[in-house]
């Protein structure tokens, strides 16, 4: 068994997952919740395994590096991270239909890394530039914000439909949402632990930048829409703490936020020239 | 206070829409540099965008607008905004903090959320001891105030938690501030010393050293460093697959032409990509290379001191000082612009030559009846340093430390309040009245106020 196998299994258990949440959303099916989280823990269980074992095996083939240094790769620690922190939210505050809204995120992540033809899948050697013990550090910090953001989007996707269904009939699809007032106060949450990592994030790239190019901040397409990212959710908090902001706004600020971090992500690479080329190949 | 809020520009600065305001166009304008390619030559718009376009993008400055006038004065105001709006608000948290907690209304305690009732049977001064004594035990400083037919007692945590936001704009400040004293720009127009902060580069060929850089703010104008840097040697290592493992320059630091002593103990300095070195605060950085035509030799003779080390060009022949020894290049498999293996020639002492292939930069020991040398040829490189002083890093890593400790203070840790109300009932006994308040995490805080209070009645029991 080798990782990208245990990969492949760990797709298919977060799309079983993501098919259970869906179905404890409309049939209200609460076993088809409890499925869906076993099928979230295994999934990232076996991706735990799996990280590992790529990490191994990049030293069998003389390279190694930690798991973190290509599109591929970061597009499955993206899904891991994503999974991993929607867990700790479904366990701490038990409103498991968010794992609706959530796993296709990492579902699409990892259906992504292994099917599209752009992203290449090879464990290969670091070149000079990415060569440092920053590596780590800027690429876990950010991939915990992002995966922070994911959940927050996905929060505000449930708070605009929950808010805009106006039946009360207790077997709609938006009765089984947690109420409004919780959903507010998750994607509040969920946005400043992401703001933290966030910033920690850009932070590490700016040191990082300055070790190896002696420039901590070159406005290069990456750190400015990194920035950009960090204004909106700055703009989020600001509008909540100072202006009472909450509800309908603030959801849609976390869905315009996850935009960006989508744009940060993936937009920039495939889009816009610069210094993060990794996402080229 | 008053005064200043009559001010319109004060007040004007003073808003938190102004904030939102600039948060807002900060984010929207800095799109306009990601999408227009920032710096490129005039032509290279013309050719993308057409001629009237391309006149307009530089008129508003798009064409480098990280440095135009508007966007630094969006971050000034930015800056502005921020000072003017935590002046504001500071002096009303130090009231929040200084208020004098014990003068609460009892009515008041009794209305909090976060509230338990304990009897206990001992008398009121034994029961406001006991309190007290578990408070304090527990790390709650106390203070006491009688009040008509009560006491109350009062302690809180945290209460300089209040500043944490103010400490994430300070932060920022600091980096601002970092940036500005680290900006090539400050230091020529308005410091008026160029060599106060500077970005440069400079291409050295191996064995040659230099005392000057060229700047990248204006293109062909040199920087003295105030001592010269040599470029000992440069390697490129490749990975099987052909790419790019390390690129290595050897590099040494010479004060009047003397190399001296650097961090490492050494006077040779191993520079790669992520490992820079710092001298006299100028840093350099491993940046790029450049193949040459030419090679660099280094001829040694056992049981001699010294090396002779030259530039030499293929098919010349090389005059050495040992005993008519000479040698040249007469021959090299090239890939690419990559020198693979070389063919040299070896003689003049008079017995038949050597002539041999060796791969390049690889020692060749060579016996002669007029000795035994040994000699490395290379291909000559030239390796491209980046080169940068900016003395203001440290405030900018001074200020994203700052920033760090500040968000988690802002938004993890509350300023805790515990409030113990204590009565004397009709009856023997007292009631402790427990209450408790904390600004933020209000579940996490009830969880400690009802362990606290939980442990306490267990005490009494015993």
């Amino acid at each position: 068994m080798n990782s990208s196998q245990l990969f492949g299994i760990t797709t298919l258990s977060y799309l079983l997952s993501s098919i259970f949440y869906a179905a404890l959303l409309i049939f209200k099916s609460k076993k088809a919740g409890r499925l869906g989280l076993w099928a979230a823990i295994f999934g990232v269980v076996l991706q735990t395994i799996a990280l590992g074992l790529r990490w191994y095996e990049s030293y069998q083939i003389g390279i190694g590096h930690a798991p973190l240094t290509n599109m591929y790769e970061s597009l499955v620690f993206f899904a891991w991270c994503t999974t991993l922190f929607y867990i700790f939210i479904e366990l701490r505050y038990k409103a498991s239909v968010i794992g609706a809204f959530v796993m296709p995120f990492s579902v699409a992540a990892m259906a992504y890394a292994s099917f599209a033809s752009r992203v290449n899948q090879e464990i290969s050697p670091l070149v000079p530039a990415l060569q440092s013990n920053w590596l780590l550090a800027h690429v876990i910090t950010c991939f915990i914000g992002y995966g922070a953001f994911a959940v927050a989007g996905g929060l505000g996707i449930m708070y605009l439909i929950k808010a805009r269904s106006t039946s009360t009939d207790p077997d709609s699809m938006a009765a089984s949402l947690p109420e409004l007032r919780v959903l507010d106060d998750l994607t509040h949450k969920t946005i400043i632990f992401g703001f933290m990592w966030l910033s920690a994030g850009i932070i590490t790239g700016a040191v990082w930048a300055n070790e190896a190019w002696g420039t901590y901040w070159s406005w290069d397409p990456k750190e400015t829409w990194s920035i950009i990212t960090w204004f909106i959710y700055a703009l989020t908090l600001h509008a909540r703490f100072t202006r009472g902001w909450s509800g309908k706004r603030i959801a849609w600020l976390a869905i315009l936020g996850f935009a960006s971090v989508f744009f940060t992500y993936f937009g920039v690479n495939f889009l816009l020239a610069g210094l993060h080329s990794y996402g080229s190949s | 206070m008053t005064t200043k809020k009559k001010n319109p520009v004060w007040a004007f600065f003073a808003s938190v829409k102004l904030a939102l305001f600039l948060l807002f166009i900060l984010a929207a304008t800095s799109i306009i540099g990601t999408v227009i390619e920032q710096n490129k030559p005039f032509s290279q718009y013309v050719r993308e965008y057409g001629q009237s376009t391309a006149e307009l993008f530089q008129k508003l400055h798009f064409t480098d607008m990280y440095n135009s006038w508007w966007f630094l004065s969006l971050l000034g105001l930015f800056a502005i905004n921020l000072i003017v709006c935590s002046l504001e608000r500071i002096p009303n948290v130090i009231r929040v903090i200084k208020k004098d907690n014990l003068r609460i209304d009892p009515d008041r305690i009794a209305k909090m959320g976060i509230r338990k009732t304990v009897h206990l049977s001992c008398s009121l001064d034994e029961a406001v001891t006991s309190v007290r004594k578990f408070l304090e035990k527990k790390g709650w400083k106390t203070s006491m105030r009688v009040k008509k037919d009560s006491v109350l007692l009062f302690a809180q945590k945290g209460a300089w938690t209040r500043f944490g936001v103010y400490i994430v704009h300070l932060s920022i400040l600091v980096i601002l501030f970092g940036a500005v004293i680290g900006s090539p720009t400050f230091a020529k127009k308005i410091l008026h010393k160029p060599k106060f902060a500077f970005k440069g580069s400079i291409m050295i060929p191996e064995s040659r050293a230099t005392d000057y850089i060229y700047s990248l703010s204006e293109r062909g104008k040199k920087i003295d460093l105030g001592f010269a840097v040599r470029c000992n040697l440069f390697t490129i290592e490749y990975y099987s697959n052909g790419m790019p493992k390390t690129y290595l320059s050897k590099v040494s630091v010479l004060e009047n032409g003397k190399p001296v002593v650097l961090k490492n103990g050494s006077t040779e300095w191993n520079l790669e990509v992520n490992k820079p070195l710092t001298y006299r605060g100028i840093t350099f950085y491993q940046a790029s290379y450049q193949p040459y035509p030419d090679f660099l030799s280094i001829l040694r003779k056992k049981g001699t001191e010294g090396q002779e080390t030259k530039i030499i060009s293929g098919g010349q022949q090389i005059k050495t000082p040992f005993a008519n020894i000479s040698f040249g290049i007469i021959n090299q498999k090239v890939r690419g612009e990559a020198v693979q293996q070389l063919k040299i020639w070896f003689g003049g002492d008079g017995a038949q030559p050597s002539v041999f292939w060796i791969g390049n930069g690889q020692k060749a020991i060579i016996k002669r009846p007029s000795g035994e040398y040994e000699l490395i040829v290379k291909q000559l490189y030239a390796t491209g340093l980046q080169v940068t002083k900016d003395p203001g890093v440290w405030f900018v890593y001074i200020g994203c430390g700052m920033m760090l400790l500040g968000l988690y203070v802002a938004f993890f840790l509350s300023h805790r309040k515990i409030y113990a109300l204590i009565r004397a009932d009709k009856d023997a006994g007292t009631t402790v009245l427990f209450a408790g308040s904390a600004h933020k995490n209000k579940l996490g805080f009830e969880k400690i106020f009802s362990r606290l209070v939980k442990e306490f009645e267990d005490k009494q029991q015993k």
